[in-house]
């Protein structure tokens, strides 16, 4: 008798229509991007630009996770330089192997340099394998990041300490690749990275190849991400974001919904960092430590860390501006890199992307308004 | 599927030496509708963190036969006891529909969390005629009105499909009408469900409580009808202090503090 529904009022399940403009924006602007990414940009860039583009898709396609754990999960990650690292290191030491065994070597040439013995690390012996090598690329940031995260969202562990607790582990990692100098290069990293599965870097030919393959990853992931935003797992992140204890009260255990998030978003830095190395030739403690870790958020947090979109074009164009400017101002970059990163935080936190929105919704507004009548009645039923 | 009864033995809730709970027992059958009232600092929104398991307690809360003390919040939510807080929590970005969606959702398997969500579901659709949300399910919940964000907690708890409903002081700032609404909505929830309501506003207690307890520093004052209750002299001094007025209907609405 209770919940007794008189048949008065009978609900559309169907969607309500969409213009046609709305239905394709999605797919659309993929296809632009596409286009974009894999069509014009090969053609008008130079072979030296378009390789430092796919140096800045490396770090949008960290972007992207960010996106995912920051935007929509509110996890303030400011260590996936420990992820990217990890991804890094992987595909450069199987590099390293390859190409010492191209020149008849059983070791890298630091070890050669440095080491201490005529015998490979034990460590490093499964990274001769292709496949394993790029198993762990995403798979150890996701293990490492999965452990991490049971530990510490179970522990209600949030906000700024769980910002100041990803980045320490970005520092211990850097600290520790440097103290390896016999295994891992240390400072100096891993260099002078001459081929990619048989493929010589040093031919222009291949580098465009390491191009076309980190923008169709980018454009995989932005896809897989979307997905993840529209599913009802990205709406039930929102609410954790918002409002982790009332979805406890529903139910749910909010550990578990971070997790995911964060997770994929390490599996992504992960991924990016084995890409970066084909791209770039080198990885290294600076490449991973604190400050990188800062610049793969602050791209995002100036583009709009909700919006793939915007976190994606904030990523490129703030790579970008680090790489101008830092030529004409190297001191002055990691001053301008906090400040984008307060600025963007404290006065605009949807960022670029926002403002974007704002427009939108202010010229759908005054198209509507004189057609507006549906008048909440707050009735009950 | 008639709500299942609450059974409250003994129940202490200490903060740094400070009793908020002492001794509390409680019988709540199935189908009640039970208003639990008292004054500033008496227990009760305490008495609901312990059930819900927000707050620490000792003794025994039995929901179905199954003892809720001891488990994380999110089991005893899903055990089927559901709550609001005195200050409406929804999620403000997400739209009504999609509050209420996942409100339904703490059971469903990883693969439906990553598809889309494609129409709406049965019990969505019914939460919302219920609520009488139905014209506001794409609008985001933090632009409803006061008294529509309570009415979309009270759905979203429909659709949890709890057994157990514990509301807290849900017709604070609602005006003469909405209580009204609410108090019929409460009616037709309870029944299938055990409704707790925590209130201060005893006009709202006297139209639609069906029992009553009365919480007094940290402990069981008086419980029964609301006639009972306001009969009762121990109830009368504790809201009027020493003296006894003959006008029970005269019990002032407690402030907020």
């Amino acid at each position: 008798m209770t919940t007794t529904t008189s048949p008065t009022k009978t609900t559309s399940v169907a969607q309500p229509s969409v213009s046609l403009l709305e239905r394709f924006r999605v797919p659309g602007a993929f296809l632009l991007g596409a286009v974009l990414l894999l069509g014009i940009a090969p053609l008008v860039l130079s072979d030296f630009r378009l390789n430092l583009l796919a140096k800045y898709l490396c770090y949008a396609i960290v972007a992207v996770g960010v996106s995912l754990a920051w935007g929509r999960g509110g996890l303030l990650v400011l260590g996936q330089g420990v992820f990217f690292g990890l991804g890094g290191y992987a595909m450069a030491m199987h590099l390293k192997l390859a190409d010492a065994a191209d020149t008849g070597q059983t070791l890298p040439d630091f070890m050669q340099l440095y080491g201490t013995s005529d015998a490979l690390p034990w460590w490093w012996k499964p990274f001769a394998n292709p496949a394993f090598a790029l198993a762990v690329t995403v798979l150890l940031p996701m293990a490492v990041a999965a452990l991490l995260g049971f530990l510490v969202f179970r522990r209600r562990v949030k906000g700024a300490y769980f910002a100041i607790l990803s980045q320490a582990l970005a520092a211990a990692l850097s600290i520790w690749l440097i103290g390896q100098q016999a295994t891992t290069g240390g400072t100096n990293g891993l260099t002078d990275i001459q081929g990619f599965f048989g493929y010589s870097l040093n031919d222009p030919v291949n580098q465009r190849m390491v191009y076309f393959i980190i923008a169709a990853v980018l454009l995989l992931l932005m896809a897989a991400a979307r997905q993840l935003f529209v599913s009802r797992y990205g709406e039930l992140l929102i609410a954790v974001r918002d409002s982790e204890e009332r979805v406890r009260f529903l139910g749910y255990n909010p550990a578990n919904v971070k997790l995911v998030a964060y997770v994929v978003a390490a599996g992504m830095a992960g991924l990016a960092g084995a890409l970066f190395v084909p791209a770039v030739g080198i990885i290294s403690p600076a490449l991973i430590g604190i400050v990188p870790s800062i610049g793969f958020v602050v791209g995002a947090a100036v583009g709009g860390r909700a919006s793939l979109v915007g976190a994606v074009l904030g990523a490129i164009a703030v790579a970008w501006a680090q790489s101008t400017l830092s030529d004409a101002f190297p001191a002055a970059w990691t001053y301008l890199q906090g400040l984008l990163l307060v600025l963007a935080v404290g006065f605009l936190p949807g960022g670029l992307a926002s403002l974007v929105t704002l427009l939108r919704n202010r010229r759908t507004q005054t198209r509507t308004t004189p057609t507006a009548s549906t008048a909440p009645t707050g009735e009950t039923a | 599927m008639s709500g299942l009864g609450l059974i409250v033995r003994d129940l202490r809730v200490t903060f740094d030496g400070f009793k908020a709970v002492d001794g509390v027992d409680l019988d709540i059958r199935p189908g009640d509708l039970r208003f639990l009232i008292g004054p500033n600092g008496a227990g009760k929104t305490t008495l609901v963190d312990a059930v819900t398991g927000l707050v620490k307690a000792t003794g025994s809360v039995r929901f179905g036969g199954e003892e809720l003390l001891g488990k994380p919040v999110h089991r005893i939510a899903r055990m089927g006891i559901g709550r609001t807080f005195q200050t409406a929590t929804v999620f403000e970005e997400l739209t009504v529909l999609q509050n209420l969606d996942i409100a339904a959702g703490a059971k469903r398997g990883p693969l439906t969390m990553l598809r889309r969500r494609k129409g709406t579901p049965e019990p969505v659709t019914k939460a919302l005629e219920t609520t009488g949300l139905t014209d506001l399910r794409d609008r985001p919940a933090g632009v409803l009105a006061h008294g529509q964000k309570q009415w979309l907690e009270i759905g979203m708890l429909l659709v949890q499909d709890v057994k157990l409903l514990l509301l807290d002081e849900p017709v604070a700032g609602m005006s003469h009408d909405e209580r009204e609404a609410t108090g019929e909505l409460l009616q037709r929830v309870s029944g299938d469900h055990t409704v707790v309501v925590i209130e201060h506003d005893m006009d709202f207690m006297r139209s639609f409580a069906r029992s009553v307890t009365v919480l007094h520093a940290g402990k069981i004052l008086s419980e029964g009808t609301v006639t009972e209750v306001q009969a009762d002299a121990k109830v009368q001094e504790v809201y009027l202090g020493r003296a006894s007025e003959p006008e029970p209907a005269a019990i002032p609405v407690a402030e907020e503090a």
